[in-house]
């Protein structure tokens, strides 16, 4: 479809749920307070790694306005987690705690102070454990075991790939060259703290109202741990806060109070402390990593072997996921005939690590980024132009069988190139002003949900009543993001209406058919492809009745306008309610379903359900830095990037999720850490835990290059993670021709900082073939 | 349970009496006793700025306020921003421009330029990003909201009517 004929798609609409945000009339999980709420709290460990001998709530109980106080043995003995094959999480721990924060026993009382002062009450006598806080020490360590199961003593998973043969692609290149480099761990810090509200009735039927990316995941959660039949379970995602991964998983605390909600015949809601939001985590997990890649002297690469050795915290989380997607899109953005990966995740006694913005991609393409950096310098290349030479081409499969369909990152190299006078400034500034290049990709979905199964990953039902009403209903959870206005998007415009013409019910699991949740970058495509086939089926309806009436064939009719009419004969037409009375007349009520599957193309090995999309996001960026020479400190001037969105279905919520990305990079390269003392998170708050502030975050140029890809609704692809990838990398790049120092840790560290594991453990029998020494420098944080 | 305190506060306008423990915050009043949830918690220590409120027309930390030393003191909430059923230009310019993203930092947000451009109607970027640098925002790495702002202030100026 051309853009002239769209009417509401590419318009830079208003968010339909921006209204009430703006009026502070959204109600967010905290915000709902029902009749005889009690509120609850959770007991959590003090310690990183201890079995626990004694729990007594005696002292919990006895304090006036105590509803409950339980325990493990207070719920069914079932663990949970996110991924079928790491169901290693208790609500509440019964034997062990694996960090400190792990929950080990709730109360709920009259208000959340009682709550408070009886959890405080509760009286645990732990047998301390050697705490396991790197996978150095995991590695090391075969005596305690954080976890009984895995791949080995603390080893979560390990992981192999090789798609052809790299040695040989080595033997024939004219450069090869090693690196190493560890990428730190950090948090989503999402400006909402996780809450929980649980309401149980009579007859036996639980709601549960929650901060959640994934109602649908929380919902089958329930069912398990609190051995109920998902038919009497209803989830509903509340808006949400802010979530960017941290909201992705199950929780604790959301079945704790499904339980104290039973146990009390009261609604609990539980709203977590700061401190808690960072031991529920899920974050980014610290990477160290190893990079041989093979070049031709025109810097055409002709194979890449990766290795990453991931800091997975106390759980599995979506740690096998998440250490897969650290080799899994190496090949997607240039082309890389031959790879191999070798990667695993060790068990630590930290929050357990998970999906944050890029989940488990950001770490392998500031390695990739700042490798392929260093080859140009080598090869005398200009490194923009080095990589636009070796961009994948579209339609192709990768060497590890990813389909790649459009592609429009040259166009995006060239756009930042341009518009950040790269040419000019290159190697040419004065010295402490740099700027650095990089590109990305991302996929648009994962083509496999988190459980197997053959059914639907999206569904919409678009209903429309006899005046005219559209009403969308779709399991699609509302993050900010822009889900809502999204289905309410594509809806108008397949029926000829505005988006303000529509109400959208989302994230409800008694009203809505299921959407898989706002993860991997999946919604807009998903969820909008569902929506844009239920509409098109009702449609189909509205033509067929209004075609009969004007007597016409229903494939000359259109519906533009708040109208359906005749195409070639626009005044021989009717309003879009009388089209509505004419269809239900015809058919009986009008609503018709959607839905969405992804297209089967994994490769037909272990691990190929990681990677698969319908289709890749491209984006390019371009750095602009003052570094004083003398402290260190990095001031970022300028940041321009390109993004191929396949194509931009509302072009102000795209560049919102451009730009929320490239500040979150920013964040990670410049200051953000999620780092651990003696067992201790170090930082636990947000005064010490620093994230970019308006005086921190620059001027950003954002490009959008649109491809309509054949695979999105409308030809969109995403736009919420992938931008985040490129900015860390060219950051550290930019630095490097600011002052000639490179950045191989990020964010950087003090010379003493120890690794994870050593560098030459990481090398080990294969020796630098380029015979220079690897180049190491340090830039100490810039102030906050 | 702790004893309560009977106050008369001020918010939007309308005076409100209240029962609550002196210790409670005003943040905790707002939201609990008096049902204003358009104010929202982000760590409840000072640190994010997203409680933020007016008092007297300076933005505050709702979550560091003590209501007993807020009795005749006049507050405004996002709640009270305009009139009943109607928006200010800050808040329809977040709206249109894409300003509210999770929309949960955006009530303090908005107060904290409210206080900016009553005191500086025309304000540069850099003192927008100033009088702002108190409040984290985690989706929308702020342009869209110096934008809204800009835009605000030049329609509050009348330059940008429409």
């Amino acid at each position: 479809m051309n853009k002239e004929e769209l009417s509401v798609i590419g318009k830079p609409l208003a968010k339909v749920d921006a209204w009430e945000k703006v009026v502070g009339a959204a109600r967010y999980a905290d915000d709902f307070f029902l009749p005889r709420m009690a509120y609850a709290k959770i007991r959590r460990s003090d310690h990183p790694h201890a079995l626990i001998k004694k729990i007594d709530t005696t002292r919990a109980k006895a304090v006036p306005g105590v509803y409950a106080v339980i325990t493990g043995h207070d719920l069914p003995r079932v663990k949970f987690g996110i991924l079928p094959v790491s169901q290693d999480e208790e609500a509440l721990c019964i034997d062990k705690v694996r960090m400190v924060g792990d929950p080990i026993a709730a109360v709920a009382a009259v208000d959340e102070e009682t709550a408070e002062r009886a959890a405080d009450l509760i009286d645990v006598e732990y047998e301390v454990l050697p705490p396991i806080m790197s996978v150095e020490e995991a590695l090391a360590q075969d005596k305690v075991r954080i976890h009984e199961y895995g791949d080995g003593p603390n080893i979560h998973k390990a992981v192999a790939f090789e798609f052809g043969d790299v040695e040989e692609a080595f033997a024939q290149a004219d450069l090869v060259r090693e690196d190493v480099f560890f990428y730190e761990g950090n948090t989503h810090l999402p400006m909402e703290q996780h809450a929980a509200v649980a309401q149980w009735s009579p007859d036996g039927k639980l709601t549960l109202w929650s901060s959640t990316q994934t109602p649908h995941y929380v919902h089958r959660a329930l069912a398990k741990t609190l051995e109920m039949a998902p038919a009497h379970i209803r989830v509903i995602a509340a808006p949400v806060g802010g979530g960017f991964g941290g909201k992705t998983d199950p929780f604790s605390h959301e079945i704790v109070v499904a339980r104290l909600a039973q146990l009390t015949g009261r609604p609990v809601k539980i709203g977590l402390t700061r401190e808690e939001v960072f031991y529920c985590h899920r974050g980014r997990h610290p990477v160290l990593m190893w990079i041989k890649t093979g070049v031709t002297k025109d810097g055409e690469i002709l194979g890449m072997h990766f290795r990453s050795y991931v800091d997975g915290g106390a759980y599995g989380s979506y740690g096998v996921a998440s250490l897969l997607y650290t080799g899994a899109l190496q090949t997607v953005t240039y082309k890389v005939p031959r790879y191999k990966f070798e990667g695993m995740r060790a068990f630590t006694n930290k929050p357990p690590c998970g999906p944050k913005r890029g989940h488990g991609t950001p770490q392998p393409r500031y390695a990739v980024e700042c490798h392929l950096d260093k080859i140009a310098e080598q090869l005398g290349l200009d490194p923009a132009e080095m990589r636009r030479r070796t961009v994948v081409d579209e339609y192709t499969k990768t060497a590890n069988h990813l389909t790649v369909t459009t592609c429009g990152l040259r166009e995006c190299i060239d756009r930042v190139v341009e518009a950040s006078g790269w040419r000019e400034k290159h190697r040419k500034l004065p010295y402490g002003k740099g700027v650095g290049f990089a590109c990305s990709s991302y996929l648009t979905g994962a083509g496999l949900a988190i459980y197997w199964n053959d059914m639907p990953h999206s569904g919409a039902i678009v209903k429309v009543d006899r005046g005219g009403g559209v009403a969308i209903l779709c399991g699609a959870t509302e993050i900010g993001q822009g889900s809502d206005s999204v289905l309410a998007s594509v809806v108008a415009e397949e029926l000829g209406i505005e988006p303000k013409d529509i109400r959208v019910v989302s994230a409800d699991s008694d009203l809505t058919p299921v959407d898989l949740g706002s993860y991997s970058s999946r919604v807009t495509l998903m969820a909008g492809n569902a929506a844009v086939q239920a509409a098109e089926r009702v449609r189909a309806l509205i033509h067929e009745a209004v075609a009969k009436k004007l007597e016409v064939a229903p494939g000359e009719l259109v519906s533009r306008g708040g109208r359906v009419f005749v195409k070639d004969d626009p005044e021989r037409g009717v309003s879009f309610a009388e089209a509505a009375v004419l269809a239900e007349t015809l058919h009986g009520t009008l609503a018709c379903a959607g839905s969405y599957t992804p297209p089967k193309r994994a490769g037909k090995f272990k691990g190929s359900g990681v990677g698969p999309s319908p289709c890749y996001s491209y984006s390019a960026c371009v750095a602009e830095v003052s570094v004083d020479p003398d402290t260190g400190d990095v001031k970022v001037d300028q940041v321009w990037i390109a993004h191929d969105v396949g194509r931009a279905l509302n072009p102000l919520l795209v560049e919102g999720q451009v730009e929320g990305s490239v500040y979150m990079g920013l964040g990670e390269a410049l200051m953000e850490e999620q780092v651990f003392r003696k067992g201790l998170h170090k930082i636990p708050s947000m005064l010490e835990y620093k994230s970019p502030t308006t005086l921190e975050t620059p001027e950003i140029h954002t490009i959008l290059v649109e491809t309509v890809d054949p695979e999105g609704p409308f030809g969109a692809k995403e736009a919420g993670q992938g931008p985040l990838l490129p900015v860390p990398p060219a950051l550290a790049n930019a630095v490097y021709d600011a002052l000639g120092v490179r950045i191989d840790e990020r964010p950087t560290h003090d010379e003493a900082a120890p690794l994870p594991v050593s560098r030459a453990a990481l090398s080990r029998g294969s020796g630098t073939h380029d015979g220079r020494p690897r180049s190491r420098g340090h830039v100490r944080r810039g102030g906050h | 349970m702790t004893s309560k305190t009977l106050l008369t506060l001020r918010v939007n306008g309308e005076a409100h009496e209240v029962a609550v423990p002196v210790h409670k915050t005003l943040l905790e009043v707002l939201r609990e006793d008096m049902g204003l949830i358009g104010t929202k918690h982000g760590c409840e220590l000072g640190e994010c700025g997203t409680c933020t409120v007016l008092v007297d027309g300076q933005p505050v930390l709702s979550c560091l306020a003590l209501p007993v030393e807020l009795e005749g003191r006049e507050i405004v909430t996002v709640e009270g921003m305009a009139p009943p059923g109607r928006l200010h230009p800050l808040q329809q310019a977040f709206a249109e421009l894409g300003a509210a993203q999770c929309g949960y930092c955006t009530p303090g947000i908005l107060l904290a330029s409210m206080a900016l451009l009553t005191e500086r109607p025309d304000p540069t970027r850099d003192e927008i990003r100033q009088a702002l640098s108190g409040n984290i925002c985690r989706c929308t790495g702020y342009t869209k909201i110096l934008e809204a702002v800009e835009l605000a202030a030049l329609r509050l100026s009348g330059a940008g009517a429409r």
